[in-house]
């Protein structure tokens, strides 16, 4: 059970995720071992059993988070890091559903591009980050670069799987129906593509969220992954702590925002997971 | 009325590559078709009834013979020759009117088309559906969806590849006698493919029963009952026996020939 839980946490894909279930047979046992958990942490601190310099008791947290709330500083840098994600995904998906697509609709294209993706889609991101800030510097440039990489891939992949996948009976009606190829494309492709699209487009954001955090925990001087580096620093293991916790929760954040806004778009996939 | 046959099949062959030789689809076919007749042409499956109907609308080429419709030789798909298959095939992202909408091939304006959408959402009773899903309707509707989309276009032929192959028992009645009133409103020429003899036999003014590998035409069978017809009628269980054994003889041989 928490093992399944924690695998569906880390689950970016996400397919069929549910975060909490309330249902009688497991109760509310997302909430209470999460909650157990936190007091036995929280008691191995206040007796000594850890040292708080290493591992600050929950307490310690939330108030440092409170404190950080009050003066603005976590929501700045929190900021600064949503807004290269959001610059950074949106070059990546732009090029991921145009590339994928082209790819998707003519073997040509893919036949073009087929071993140029299969020797750079395998190349961790974090690897182009030297090679970026050797191109752009280390501004703003290399992490958007870096972001745009990362998201890029999994659009790409499920674009191309989407397309490809089209009910060809559905295909067959069109061209009993004389529909053009861009009738076509618009109208049967496109849509039936949709729901592969929108897992690419929720994989993607998942992947630009990592990859800003660690761009920010190489080079730079704002955003989560700094404040998060720049605390260990200083020792002050609180504020660290603070900062990874943020990071976990503002990813859930956002992929339950893009699962809203697929729910919206996509009311007829009845196999849709909310 | 004119003399000359509304749809003409004349000497047709049709091979598939297959990756050990070629198969023989269809050999020899040949069959007229009269303006506002009903065909329905039944044969096992495999005996190349779905592939002779796609090649009538224009889905495949490739073939050696003569099919015309209205004194035209066939050159791809067409807005005259509607086509129905087994499964719905509608587009779950759009609603039924929408998909309804999908069929029209000439260019209307929008109040037109609206127009005509509503009367056929009435002509196959489904009126007060316009706005579902096709995920929110049964499997008799949504064909009934299908049907009307195949309609906007008012098409001279309506080819129908099982059409209601998919449906339990009872719809299929149902939607057998739906299709009759569509027919007898619309006065569509339309030929039928089935492996269903009973609905062979209730709405066909003629019965082409195909052999298979390779198919042909066995046996052709006029219909003379009034319709609606009673699949009690003695005339309709002797023309039910006559189909059987057309479609059977074979396979009885067969045996002998193996004992």
């Amino acid at each position: 059970m928490l093992t399944s839980k924690l695998q569906q946490f880390g689950n970016w894909s996400g397919q069929g995720v549910k975060y909490f279930h309330w249902n009688k047979n497991s109760g509310y046992i997302s909430i209470w071992v999460p909650l157990i958990l936190l007091l036995i942490w929280e008691g191995l601190c206040r007796f000594g059993f850890i040292r708080v310099t290493i591992l600050p008791a929950p307490s310690t947290i939330l108030t440092t988070l409170w404190s950080m709330l009050k003066s603005g500083e976590l929501v700045r840098h929190l900021g600064i890091s949503i807004f290269r994600v959001l610059q950074g995904y949106a070059i990546g998906a732009a090029f991921g559903i145009v590339m994928g697509i082209m790819v998707g609709l003519s073997r040509k294209v893919d036949q073009a591009f087929v071993i140029i993706f299969g020797l750079l889609r395998p190349i961790p991101i974090i690897a182009w980050m030297p090679v970026l800030i050797l191109w752009l510097g280390i501004d703003e440039g290399s992490k958007i670069t870096v972001i745009a990489i990362g998201s890029f891939w999994p659009v790409l992949l499920n674009v191309v799987d989407g397309i490809k996948n089209v009910d060809k009976k559905y295909l067959e009606v069109a061209r009993v129906l004389e529909k053009s190829k861009f009738e076509t494309l618009t109208k049967i492709i496109l849509p039936s593509a949709l729901p592969s699209i929108f897992t690419g487009l929720r994989v993607g954001i998942g992947i630009a969220w990592m990859c800003v955090v660690g761009a920010e925990l190489i080079a730079a001087s704002s955003g989560i992954g700094y404040l998060i580096m720049y605390s260990r620093e200083l020792l002050q293991s609180d504020v660290m702590f603070v900062g990874v916790f943020s990071i976990g929760i503002t990813g859930l954040l956002i992929d339950k925002i893009l699962l809203i806004i697929e729910a919206r778009f996509l009311k007829w996939n009845v196999n849709s997971n909310l | 009325m004119n003399k000359s046959e509304f749809l003409y099949i004349k000497n047709v062959y049709k091979t598939y590559k297959a990756e050990n030789g070629d198969v023989e689809a269809l050999s020899d076919v040949n069959l007229e078709v009269q303006p506002g007749e009903f065909v329905c042409i039944v044969g096992a499956s495999g005996c190349g009834k779905s592939t002779l109907l796609k090649l009538i609308v224009g889905l495949e080429n490739h073939f050696s013979g003569i099919i015309s419709v209205g004194n035209e030789l066939i050159k791809g798909p067409d807005a005259n020759r509607g086509m129905i298959f087994q499964e719905a095939r509608l587009f779950p992202w759009l609603t039924a009117e929408e998909n309804i909408g999908f069929g029209f091939v000439n260019k209307i304006s929008d109040k037109e088309k609206k127009k005509i959408i509503e009367e056929h959402i009435e002509l196959v009773n489904l009126k007060g559906f316009g706005k579902a899903y096709p995920h929110q309707l049964s499997g008799g509707m949504q064909q009934r969806v299908s049907i009307a989309r195949a309609l906007v276009n008012n098409p001279k032929l309506l080819t129908l590849d099982e059409p209601f192959g998919a449906l339990d028992a009872l719809t299929r009645i149902q939607m057998q006698q739906e299709i009759l009133r569509i027919w007898e409103f619309e006065k569509t020429t339309m030929l039928l493919v089935t492996h269903d003899i009973d609905e062979a036999i209730y709405l066909g003014n003629r019965i082409v029963v195909m052999s298979e590998r390779p198919g042909t035409v066995n046996l052709i069978i006029d219909v003379n009952i009034p319709k609606p017809r009673d699949r009690t009628n003695y005339e309709y269980v002797q023309i039910k026996k006559q189909i059987y054994s057309a479609l059977f003889r074979e396979e009885f041989k067969l045996l002998e020939y193996a004992i």
